[in-house]
């Protein structure tokens, strides 16, 4: 146990403190009585990336929804930082398949939404500088005028990456970010994900339905069964930090892959 | 083998480009001002030549002639500040009164049922009930509760005028996305800053869409109003020419109303370039 332990340190470095936990969360509609979560345990550490993957039915928009705030669980205990999640929350931040910028705000005005809501117009103003240095960050300097229709799919990603870091968020929430961008963007936006986590700190959970794109970003992956809703396996990534596309030909990763696939196809039996 | 088949076709063309001529229809090159002109000399050498040999009455139809010289009659007395322009002045008044009243009202009704429950489940159904009634049936009512000056007009105008706008209000609340939704909850909006931030403007291209049939609607109500309930408006000349047999005063005083239509349109237009920037809406397909 204490080996383990120790071998994951090596592996990933940045492994901190507990910052979002779920103890024993389930979760059943009232209106078909579906069971969508069946007692699922989490931990997310400080500045670690944790995937979650599954067919479609095994309840990852569920937790993830959970885990934002957006619907109460039926049982169990939701922790962020310590506090129990009751509702959104300004240190969650969340991003969604669609960039959903809105068009009649410029991209850094998108970028300040979130402040503009919780905290006023005023709140907005002073943040701007924030959102200049963001969008410099996620490579997008001098697009702060713009409009999202003359941004390209990527771009608008980068943009959106930026409104959900305005708040300084503790978790961040990626709901298959870019599975809507075609495979050479998809590829790239998913290097520079893994650079603006390292460089922020990020504690990030990511839902995909791609085992590769699981495996190259992430420390820990929650591979989730359906019918209903649970955690078949954690898989831990020891692969070195950074992690780079090349990555993806040698064979641990090739490894990881086929374990992973052998867990989903597991549960498509049933 | 295969190298002999390959190279033999490249031998033969690689002096020559491979350049040819894509064929365009002949209407593409066409410019609109002139595929217009074109209609409209077809319709008007047909109105002339209708005429000309007297396939139908004098009476029913005038020449273009006739139409074009009581045009410059009507204009000038317009243009003079003659009766015509009084009651064309009328007319305008009811328009904008009644447009302004079926606004305040469209928008208030759509938010009402485009946004509360209570709204959709138990006020929508008597909106599409009131919609599908012919509305100008209604005419002789707002004559007999308002009289015969011009709120009776402005009524009608506007009773016409909002149900397009109440239909394009609501529709737009619909039509912000889930993702969009989700992402106000998730940034702790309150109901009210996700009325006015988000589903508001995302619905501005449909309210719009709303407005403009309001537009037309808002002139045929103030129109049809003036027919049915008398009163000293355009609608009241063009009844009064019509019943002398004038026909080309009718011609002329349409002609000059629909501009009047066509101005509030375009009024309606412009404001949606300026407001919904970002959203392109076409005119015609091949603009």
């Amino acid at each position: 146990m204490n080996t383990a332990i120790a071998q994951d340190n090596a592996g990933s470095p940045s492994l901190g403190e507990p910052v979002y936990e779920l103890s024993n969360v389930s979760k059943t509609y009232a209106r078909n009585l579906v069971v969508a979560l069946d007692d699922v345990s989490l931990t997310l550490r400080k500045g670690s990336f944790t995937s979650v993957i599954g067919s479609s039915g095994c309840g990852k928009s569920t937790l993830l929804k959970i885990m934002a705030g957006l619907i109460p669980p039926t049982q169990g205990r939701v922790a962020l930082q310590g506090k129990p999640v009751t509702g959104p929350r300004r240190d969650i931040g969340m991003m969604f398949q669609q960039a959903t910028l809105f068009p009649w705000k410029t991209a850094v005005e998108n970028i300040v939404l979130p402040i503009e809501i919780r905290d006023g117009r005023a709140a907005a103003a002073k943040a701007m500088d924030k959102a200049h240095d963001l969008l410099d960050i996620v490579g997008l300097k001098g697009f702060d005028g713009v409009y999202p229709n003359e941004l390209s799919g990527g771009m608008a990603q980068r943009a959106s990456i930026c409104r959900m870091l305005i708040t300084e968020p503790a978790v961040l929430l990626l709901d298959e970010p870019f599975s809507a961008l075609d495979e050479l963007s998809r590829d790239m936006m998913n290097m520079e994900l893994q650079r603006i986590c390292r460089e922020q700190d990020a504690t990030a959970f990511l839902v995909t339905h791609s085992i590769q794109e699981a495996v190259i970003l992430s420390d820990e992956i929650v591979v989730m069964k359906p019918r209903p809703g649970r955690v078949a396996e954690i898989v831990k990534v020891d692969l070195p930090r950074p992690r780079t596309l090349d990555m993806m030909t040698t064979p641990e990763f090739g490894e990881i892959v086929e374990y992973i696939r052998g867990l989903l196809d597991k549960g498509e039996d049933m | 083998m295969s190298d002999v088949q390959n190279n033999a076709p490249i031998e033969r063309n690689d002096t020559e480009d491979t350049v040819w001529v894509q064929e365009i229809s002949f209407i593409d090159s066409v410019p609109r001002w002139l595929a217009m002109s074109f209609v409209f000399f077809v319709f008007v050498g047909t109105w002339q030549l209708v005429t000309f040999f007297e396939m139908v009455s004098p009476i029913i139809l005038p020449t273009p002639w006739e139409t074009l010289l009581d045009m410059i009659f009507v204009g000038k007395n317009l243009l003079t500040g003659g009766y015509m322009l009084v009651a064309l002045w009328i007319t305008i008044q009811e328009v904008i009164l009644g447009f302004a009243l079926a606004i305040a009202l469209g928008f208030s009704l759509g938010i009402l049922v485009g946004e509360t429950a209570f709204g959709e489940k138990a006020v929508m159904p008597y909106l599409v009930a009131i919609d599908t009634m012919p509305k100008v049936a209604f005419a002789p009512l707002f004559v007999a509760w308002l009289g015969f000056g011009i709120e009776s007009k402005v009524a009608l105008a506007a009773f016409i005028a909002t149900f397009p706008i109440v239909v394009g209000t609501a529709a737009g609340l619909h039509s912000a996305d889930e993702n969009a939704r989700m992402l106000f909850k998730t940034m702790g909006a309150t109901r009210m800053q996700t009325l006015f931030k988000m589903k508001l403007p995302t619905g501005l291209p449909q309210i719009f869409t709303g407005l403009k049939i309001g537009a037309v609607g808002v002139m045929a109500g103030a129109i049809t109003g003036e027919f049915l309930g008398g009163g000293k408006g355009f609608g009241e000349l063009i009844r009064v020419a019509a019943s002398q047999l004038n026909t080309p005063r009718v011609f002329s005083l349409i002609l000059y109303l629909s501009l009047v239509g066509l101005v509030v349109y375009l009024l309606v237009m412009h404001a949606q370039r300026k407001v919904v920037f970002w959203h392109e809406e076409r005119v015609g397909a091949h603009d």
